[in-house]
C-alpha cells in the first residue's frame, strides 16, 4: 500500500517536457519509429525466404536476370521437374525417419524428464549436465567409428542408423525441455494427488500428461524440425537410400546451379519446417528457458 | 529410495551412442588405416597424432573454426537484441512481424545455402550483387574474395532469429516496477538498459550464446555447400576437415586422430561453458 502511494507521489513530481512537443505526441512517434525499426528489421529477415518463393516460380531465364525481376509470368515448371527429379522417395525416407526418431525421442525422454524433476533421482543434475554435454561434444569425432560399425552391422545406407543418430541427437534436447516443462507443474498439485491415494503411475498419466501436453507437442514439433533438416549423418551414412536434404544435394548441387529450380525444392522442402516452427514459437522458449532462467 | 527405471533406457542408449564411439574413436587413432592403401590396419603408436600436430591445415581448421564459432554468435546476439529491443514494443501486426523473423530459423539448411550460393552470393546475378551495384559500389564475389565473411552472414541470418527468440522472451520478463520507478527517477534510456536490463537480461544472453556456440562449433551442412571449405581451406573448420580426411581421403586413422584432438580441445571449452551453466541453474535455485 505504502508503495503504491510513495509512487503516485513521485509521479506527480516527474518533471514536465517543456519543449514544443507535447509528451503524448513524441511518445507516439517513438512507438511508431520502434515499430518501423521492428518491421523492418524482420522483413529483412525474412527477405531471403520471400525472395526463394518468389524465384521458385520464374523461368531460369527470369531467375537469372542481373536485376530482380518482380513482373514476370509465373510457372510451375520448377516445381514439377523437381517431383519428375525423384522427389517422392526421398520424402517418404524422411517421413519415416522424423516420425519414428520423434515418437522415440518422446518415448524415452518423457520417463527421464520424469526421473529428473518430480521424481529426482539421486545426483539428478549431474545427469541433466551429462545428457547436456554430449550435445557439446564433436560429432565428427564420432562419425569414423559410427561409420565403421554401421558398415560392419550392414546399417549403412538405411534409414535405421539415421532413426538411431536422430534419436541421440534430439534425445538430451528433448529431456531438457520435458525437463523444464515438468518442473513448472506446482508442486502442490503432485502432493494433493498423492494425498488423495493415486499412485505414482495414475498420477503420472492423469495429472502430469494433460499439463505438460502443450509442452510436449513443441518438445516433438522441434525435434521433428531437426531431424527433417539433418544432412550431417544423412550424407555420411547413406546415400541412395536417404532423406530430402541428400536429394537437394545430389540433384542440384554439381556444375551448374540452377537457381529457379533450386529455389522451387528448396521451398517445397522448407513448407514442413516452417509450419512446425510456427506452430512451436511459443511453447519452444518456455521449454528451452525454464529450465535454467526464470 | 527413488526409483532410477524410468531415466534408465534414455541413459543407457545415450552412453552408448556417444562414449562408446569416443573408444572406438581412440583405438583407431593410434592405427594406420588408409582404406585406399588396400592394407590391413596396424598398430602405429603415435604417427597419427605426430603428422596430426604438423599438419598446418588442421590448425588452420582450427583457427577457423574458432573464427567462426566467436563472430557469428558474437554478431547473432548483436542482431537479435536489436530486433528483440524493436520487437518488445507494442504494434499492430507484431506477432506476424516476429513470426517472419525467426522463420530462417527452421527452414532447411541445405536449401537455403544452395539458394544463398547461387540467388543472394553470386556477383552475376545475386541480390547482393545488385544491391551493391544499385548502391553505386562493385559487386563482390563473395564466395571466392570474402568466403568466411559470407559464411558468417549466411550463419548470422540462420541463428540470429534463435538469439531473437530467447531475448524477446527475456525482455518480456524484465521487471517492470523497477524500470517504471527508474524513468520517473529520471533515468534515461541508455541508463536504465545498463543497469537494469542488461543485469536482468545476463542469464539470457549467457544461455543464447551457450546454445548458439554450442550449434556454430558443430557447422557443416553450409560449408559443404557454400564453400566446400575452400578456397584453399579457407572456410574449413575442424568438423569439415575430419571430413574430408575420412570419406573423401579415406585415411581413417588419420582422421581419427583429428577426432581426439578436436575433442581434446572442445572438452576443454566445454568446462567452463558447463560450469557457467551450472551457474545459472544455481541461481534458479535460490530464487
Amino acid at each position: 500500500m505504502t508503495i503504491t502511494t510513495d509512487r503516485q507521489a513521485v509521479k506527480r513530481r516527474a518533471p514536465e517536457p517543456t519543449r514544443g512537443v507535447p509528451m503524448r505526441v513524441r511518445r507516439r512517434l517513438k512507438g511508431l519509429l520502434m515499430a518501423t525499426g521492428a518491421w523492418v528489421g524482420s522483413l529483412l529477415l525474412f527477405l531471403p525466404i520471400a525472395y526463394m518463393v518468389l524465384k521458385s516460380v520464374q523461368t531460369e531465364q527470369d531467375a537469372a536476370a542481373a536485376a530482380p525481376k518482380l513482373v514476370f509470368t509465373p510457372t510451375m515448371e520448377n516445381y514439377s521437374q523437381a517431383f519428375d527429379a525423384g522427389f517422392w522417395p526421398y520424402a517418404i525416407n524422411s517421413l519415416v525417419v522424423v516420425l519414428v526418431s520423434t515418437l522415440l525421442v518422446v518415448v524415452l525422454a518423457v520417463p527421464a524428464a520424469y526421473a529428473l524433476s518430480i521424481r529426482p533421482v539421486e545426483k539428478s543434475q549431474d545427469v541433466l549436465f551429462f545428457f547436456i554435454s554430449t550435445k557439446m561434444m564433436p560429432v565428427a569425432a564420432a562419425i569414423i567409428p559410427v561409420y565403421v560399425v554401421a558398415t560392419q552391422l550392414g546399417a549403412l545406407n538405411t534409414l535405421g542408423i539415421l532413426i538411431v543418430m536422430h534419436l541421440g541427437m534430439n534425445l538430451p534436447l528433448g529431456i531438457w525441455m520435458m525437463r523444464s516443462f515438468m518442473q513448472e507443474i506446482p508442486r502442490e498439485i503432485l502432493e494433493a494427488a498423492s494425498v488423495d491415494g493415486a499412485g505414482r503411475w495414475r498420477a503420472a498419466v492423469s495429472i502430469i500428461l494433460p499439463l505438460i501436453r502443450p509442452g510436449l507437442a513443441s518438445t516433438a514439433l522441434l525435434c521433428a524440425v531437426f531431424s527433417w533438416n539433418e544432412y550431417f549423418f544423412a550424407v555420411n551414412l547413406t546415400n541412395s537410400t536417404s532423406t530430402l536434404p541428400l536429394f537437394m544435394q545430389k540433384f542440384l548441387s554439381f556444375g551448374e546451379l540452377y537457381t529457379a529450380h533450386v529455389a522451387a525444392v528448396a521451398t517445397l522442402v522448407s513448407i514442413p519446417v516452417i509450419i512446425a516452427g510456427w506452430m512451436a514459437q511459443k511453447s519452444l522458449v518456455r521449454g528451452l528457458l525454464f529450465g535454467a532462467v526464470k | 529410495m527413488r526409483t532410477r527405471g524410468p531415466l534408465l533406457p534414455a541413459l543407457l542408449f545415450t552412453i552408448a551412442l556417444t562414449q562408446f564411439p569416443f573408444i572406438l574413436t581412440l583405438i583407431y587413432s593410434v592405427q594406420n588405416w588408409n582404406l585406399l592403401s588396400g592394407k590391413p590396419q596396424t598398430f602405429t603408436g603415435l604417427d597419427n597424432f605426430a603428422s596430426t600436430l604438423t599438419d598446418e591445415v588442421f590448425w588452420k581448421s582450427i583457427g577457423n573454426t574458432a573464427i567462426m564459432t566467436g563472430v557469428s554468435t558474437v554478431a547473432c546476439i548483436a542482431v537479435g537484441l536489436g530486433l528483440a529491443l524493436l520487437l518488445n514494443t507494442s504494434f499492430r501486426g507484431r506477432g506476424l512481424a516476429r513470426t517472419l523473423a525467426i522463420t530462417p530459423f527452421f527452414v532447411m539448411p541445405v536449401a537455403v545455402t544452395l539458394f544463398w550460393r547461387s540467388a543472394m552470393f553470386d556477383p552475376g546475378f545475386g541480390l547482393l550483387g545488385w544491391a551493391a551495384k544499385s548502391l553505386g559500389l562493385p559487386a563482390v564475389s563473395w564466395l571466392s574474395e570474402y568466403p568466411m565473411a559470407a559464411l558468417i552472414i549466411l550463419l548470422t541470418w540462420r541463428f540470429a532469429p534463435f538469439a531473437l527468440l530467447i531475448l524477446i522472451a527475456g525482455l518480456q520478463s524484465a521487471p517492470d516496477e523497477q524500470l517504471e520507478a527508474a524513468r520517473v527517477d529520471g533515468a534515461g534510456p541508455i541508463r536504465m538498459f545498463v543497469s537494469i536490463m542488461l543485469p536482468h537480461l545476463r542469464p539470457y544472453l549467457e544461455l543464447t550464446a551457450l546454445l548458439l556456440a554450442m550449434n556454430l562449433i558443430q557447422t557443416f551442412g553450409e560449408i559443404a555447400l557454400l564453400t566446400a571449405g575452400g578456397p584453399a581451406y579457407a572456410t574449413t573448420n575442424i568438423t569439415y576437415y575430419i571430413y574430408l580426411e575420412g570419406f573423401n581421403s579415406f585415411d581413417l586413422g588419420k582422421a581419427s586422430a583429428f577426432g581426439v584432438v578436436a575433442l581434446a580441445l572442445t572438452i576443454a571449452m566445454v568446462l567452463p561453458a558447463l560450469r557457467l551453466l551450472s551457474g545459472i541453474f544455481q541461481k534458479e535455485g535460490r530464487r
